[in-house]
């Protein structure tokens, strides 16, 4: 996984709350069977005019003005400033693929989505939770000044504005220390194999019935 | 030992080890797998030469694409096929069980794994999809997680968590005739917010809760997601252990005993703590109708549109006018007076059939209204279909007008051809009515199956009780 420790960035404001993982990656994308190509059809509904399937050319899409993305002063934005619940709905990882794969590297909001949080962790986008005051502020900061850019410090948890002021943001210590290493949460764990196998044994003995084997059962019991 | 709540209870019994800050390897007891979100994981496996840890315990199964029309062509659209044909090479290189498109068991995901007797009381389910809260209506830690932990619990059957917090909603008091488990979702959604339960696992009490048959306690835990929290659950019962027994995958014999005596603690103690309580009574609840474009934005039959002038916080107002714009409706509009072009009874959430039983009650000898342009019903599994037709239900619906289909995910996400055309308006017992949900430009109203079965009779919505009572 793509560690991240420090990262400066164009700040782009999607002023809306509760924006789902189906605006953010409408169900016709979530077809491949791969991670990446996603970019193109971030927030698709919303961003182009006529309606997006997957294989359509995107170059020759008509896109929407009025949408924030598409507007010249925020193009190479990588920091997105959100409202409340960002991410909910769908499970679907696709989401921060597609954040990713446009280029967004943070996602500032008052608060996330559980699934969604969880799932940008494993793919080095950073969520931030900022109070809501906080990002009320910064909402009128991007919108007063054009080419508003952040810096974002995971080593000291802190968001740095264009005026020298440092927002504190709180994130768990394991998470972090995974994201700023880029540590494969996989191989980590089976670092535990062992325990694993100790915990599987001691369970089979106090609950036996949990350990029926799908396949056998199939294959008749 | 104090006091302890029933997610206590299940988290504490498959924590594998816990790091310093709280964070933990969780065991997980049943992985369901279906084609949308798995295929990266399983190229994952591949791409780092690593292996299934425990195959026995996932089930997979095709849902989010399948066609709900004639399947014996296969899928017409290439993209779709490819997806199902991925999900049948990754299972069987891996060695997982799936349940084809062919097979009579095939179904929605969170449908089948309770039917079959592979999701269990005291398990904890996970699955790639974020109504896997379903399964905790059995008294399991079930949520839905993202694809790299989707390859994480292929690879190594844990899961890395923190533990939540706990909410209990506490439903009390009888819930009126033909108000439901659905009509209980949005009004909790509706009274906490769409992240009322973000962070915590909620769990659902009280003699409402009590009074609820197993099917109608999926329906409940189905929607908690859509209040924020990931996990929903319900203590187990006489009814869960009653709805249990012998089934597919269900322990028999001298393990069914053990098991029963060991889910007899799956319930919250007496005196446990926790994070917040929300108190509802059912005794005042009336079937609900969602009207904007978030599941928190809903409202009692009788109700109207509201105005977002009337909203003081002005982020949640900016959200309503857009909601109404996007839905195409003004304030005030009585939500009776809200005509429909679909109806759509199926899904996760409503596609048991209890749900279609429901549906057909007020059907039954009465026709879809001429402005609806198509009224279907799709069963949640193979075997919920045959059952229906055993008992005539599809020949109610179909001298309805409605069509009867196969069963699958189908308009609740419109990954296959069954969506909405822009501006077109459904009532529907599926579980989201995000922007474009179920088609682009589509305009979702979530429902009861009572409600939506009334909604495709009379052509708009209206109160299912006045159409049950002549």
């Amino acid at each position: 996984m793509q560690p991240f420790t420090r990262h400066t960035g164009l700040v782009v404001p999607l002023d809306r709350p509760n924006v789902d993982t189906d605006a953010i990656i409408p169900k016709q994308y979530l077809k491949s069977v791969r991670r990446t190509g996603f970019g193109p059809n971030l927030f698709d509904d919303w961003r182009y005019l006529d309606p997006g399937e997957p294989g359509m050319d995107h170059g020759r899409r008509r896109e929407n003005p009025d949408f924030v993305l598409n507007q010249p002063r925020y193009r190479g934005a990588t920091i997105l400033l959100a409202r409340d619940n960002f991410g909910c709905g769908s499970s679907r990882e696709h989401a921060v693929w597609a954040l990713m794969d446009y280029g967004i590297r943070v996602v500032i909001a008052p608060s996330f989505a559980d699934i969604f949080y969880n799932n940008s962790f494993k793919n080095g986008l950073l969520p931030v939770v900022l109070p809501a005051e906080t990002v009320d502020r910064l909402f009128r900061a991007v919108g007063a000044r054009e080419g508003y850019r952040l810096t974002v410090d995971l080593e000291r948890q802190e968001v740095e504005t264009p005026e020298g002021e440092r927002l504190a943001f709180e994130i768990e210590p394991f998470r972090r220390h995974r994201l700023l290493q880029g540590l494969d949460d996989i191989a980590l764990t089976l670092q535990h194999a062992d325990e694993i196998r100790a915990y599987e044994r001691r369970r089979m003995r106090e609950a036996p019935w949990l350990f029926q084997d799908l396949l056998a059962a199939e294959t008749g019991r | 030992m104090p006091a302890q709540t029933l997610y206590d209870k299940l988290w504490e019994a498959h924590v594998v080890r816990e790091e310093p800050d709280g964070t933990a390897l969780l065991y997980i007891d049943r992985h369901l797998v279906h084609e949308v979100t798995s295929p990266q994981a399983f190229e994952g496996l591949r791409l780092a030469g690593r292996r299934v840890w425990r195959p026995a315990t996932a089930l997979a199964v095709p849902d989010h694409n399948v066609p709900t029309t004639d399947r014996s062509r296969g899928i017409a659209d290439p993209v779709s096929r490819e997806q199902v044909e991925t999900l049948e090479r990754n299972v069987r290189e891996f060695g997982i069980t799936e349940f084809g498109m062919e097979d009579p068991r095939q179904g929605i995901v969170h449908v089948i794994g309770p039917e079959q007797g592979a999701t269990l009381p005291g398990m904890t389910v996970v699955c790639g999809d974020s109504h896997t809260s379903t399964h905790g209506a059995l008294g399991a830690l079930a949520f839905g997680i993202g694809t790299s932990e989707v390859e994480h619990v292929l690879a190594t059957q844990c899961l890395v968590q923190k533990k939540s917090r706990v909410m209990l909603v506490q439903v009390d008091g009888e819930t009126p005739p033909w108000v439901t488990a659905k009509d209980i979702a949005l009004a909790v959604i509706g009274a906490i917010g769409t992240a009322g339960g973000t962070g915590h696992a909620m769990e659902f009490a009280g003699a409402a809760i009590r009074a609820l048959s197993v099917e109608g306690r999926m329906t409940l835990c189905n929607m908690s997601i859509e209040a924020g929290a990931r996990a929903g659950m319900v203590g187990v019962d006489e009814k869960t252990i009653e709805y249990v027994r012998g089934r597919p995958f269900a322990p028999r014999g001298r393990l069914w005993e053990q098991a029963v005596a060991a889910w007899g603690d799956l319930h919250s103690d007496a005196g446990a703590r926790f994070d917040r309580v929300v108190c509802l009574d059912a005794g005042d609840l009336e079937p609900q109708v969602t009207w904007g474009t978030s599941p928190e934005m809903v409202a009692p039959v009788s109700g109207r549109v509201p105005d977002p002038e009337a909203e003081s916080d002005e982020v949640r107002a900016r959200g309503m006018r857009r909601a109404l714009e996007y839905m195409g409706l003004e304030p005030g509009t009585a939500l009776a007076d809200i005509a429909v072009d679909k109806v759509f009874i199926g899904s996760c959430t409503n596609s048991r059939i209890e749900d279609l039983r429901a549906a057909a009650a007020v059907v039954r000898g009465r026709r879809v209204a001429p402005n609806v342009r198509l009224a279907m019903v799709v069963p949640g599994s193979g075997l919920v279909k045959r059952q229906a037709e055993a008992e005539g239900l599809d020949r109610v619906f179909r001298e309805a007008g409605f069509e009867w289909r196969e069963p699958g995910c189908s308009m609740c996400l419109a990954m296959n051809a069954d969506r909405l055309e822009p501006g077109e308006r459904c009532a529907s017992t599926s579980n989201r009515n995000f922007e474009g949900r179920q088609g682009q430009g589509g305009r979702t109203h979530l429902v009861s199956p009572a409600m939506a079965a009334a909604a495709a009779v009379a052509g708009h919505f209206v109160d299912v009780r006045e159409l049950a009572e002549v």
